[in-house]
């Protein structure tokens, strides 16, 4: 695999997990609870629909092939998607919304925060632009973690149910491949095992100071780095890329 | 080829009549959106910076630019987008956030690289002063604004981020 080979494949990682995250937050646009957070969940949605744009504008560059953003996010099946997956999971409910924003924005904060020093400058540029809006995301989830936790009975069983159940997609935000090992040796991103501390640090506090049980680490889910996904990410780009999919090259 | 010349001064100050679509009475110079201008043989190119990387107003506002600067005689115009440096609301002028408090939003106050919790404190309220002022929701109707409540003249408002 040649450096430009990789590029493009990692960054398509990244951008798929704005995009995929991006579109289940949009899914709760008038749904949520309250007006506020209907506000607030799509204003999380529009900032990584940002950061996704982005990101898959410079992977079309790297491949020089002559795709677009549009193209990328409108023109590729489920197996060409490298999202983790636990941003492609139904919401659920809202406790399972805000676990997984929780775990996702703490590692991103984190990740985040590592690439901006990237050998890369466009990555790097990208890195501390995203890593502003990040810290609003992951204070968002941390604060409604505690709220829900130390609500009622239902609150907090149900936010705990949450942490249990989405705990086993966690392993596979810091799973490295041959792509990963590649491009860390140039200081081109970071290594993802370095940053485990730190996030798990994050989350031990945050669920503790929910009142809330860590979750018993079991039999951890993985796939998406070599483009296998559940069920779900087809049935969500089934509805994203329709309209690009029945009349391509449709404008707005 | 560019055939009458245009001097950078010249732009900018054209330019100044380019608003921020979602807060109308500030230009794209007072936000800190307005990078540079790059005048070539091959034409003007004009460089801007989004606020938020999904701030949706980034197209009215290079459609905008591309309008009055050929009303004015000035192409080719080029709209390009930098990411680095990154935004910051610490651009804003003083004046900016005078405007801004006029027209009901409460300006950023702290410098962006405080702690959240830091500058989500005493915002005063735009309508009557007070800083018995209480947080509703981080996010608003825009990206840049979070929502408040003044428990003086109970007015809701508007705060402009730190960021």
């Amino acid at each position: 695999m040649t450096q430009q080979e990789a590029l493009f494949k990692y960054i398509l990682r990244l951008g798929d997990n704005a995009l995929i995250h991006s579109h289940r937050l949009s899914e709760w646009c008038s749904n949520a609870p309250f007006l506020e957070e209907d506000l607030a969940l799509t204003n999380l949605a529009l900032d990584m629909i940002g950061r996704a744009q982005a990101l898959l504008q410079y992977a079309g560059n790297v491949e020089g092939k002559g795709r677009t953003e549009d193209t990328l996010a409108y023109r590729r099946s489920e197996r060409q998607y490298y999202n983790n997956l636990l941003v492609e999971l139904p919401n659920t409910d809202f406790a399972y919304t805000i676990a997984r924003l929780l775990f996702i924005s703490a590692f991103e904060k984190e990740y985040y925060a590592a690439l901006q020093k990237s050998a890369d400058s466009t990555l790097a540029a990208i890195a501390a632009k995203t890593l502003k809006e990040i810290k609003y995301h992951f204070a968002h989830a941390h604060d409604w973690t505690i709220r829900l936790g130390m609500g009622t009975e239902e609150s907090h069983q149900r936010i705990q149910n949450a942490v249990n159940d989405w705990w086993m997609y966690t392993s596979e935000l810091f799973e490295m491949d041959e792509t990963d090992d590649q491009l860390v040796k140039d200081g081109m991103v970071p290594d993802l095992k370095a940053l485990y501390p730190a996030w798990l640090q994050t989350i031990t506090d945050t669920l503790k100071a929910a009142s809330l049980n860590m979750p018993v680490t079991g039999y951890m889910q993985t796939g998406s780095r070599k483009g296998i996904h559940t069920e779900h990410l087809g049935h969500l780009l089934s509805e994203m890329q329709y309209l690009q999919r029945a009349y391509p090259d449709a404008e707005w | 080829m560019v055939t009458e010349i245009h001097t950078k001064e010249e732009i900018l100050a054209l330019l100044q009549e380019i608003k921020d679509p979602e807060i109308p009475v500030l230009s794209i110079q007072d936000i800190g959106m307005l990078r540079d201008i790059h005048i070539t043989n091959n034409g003007y190119e004009v460089i801007l910076t989004p606020t938020y990387t999904g701030c949706p107003a980034m197209g009215i506002i290079e459609a905008d630019i591309k309008a009055l600067l050929e009303t004015k005689g000035i192409s080719p115009v080029k709209v390009s987008l930098t990411y680095s440096p990154a935004w910051t609301t610490d651009w804003m002028t003083e004046e900016a956030k005078l405007k801004m408090q006029r027209y009901g939003i409460a300006p950023p106050k702290h410098s962006s690289c405080g702690d959240l919790a830091t500058a989500e404190m005493h915002v005063a309220c735009p309508y009557c002063g007070s800083k018995h002022t209480e947080l509703i929701s981080r996010f608003g109707s825009t990206a840049c604004k979070s929502l408040y409540k003044c428990e003086d003249c109970k007015e809701p408002f508007e705060y402009f981020k730190c960021h």
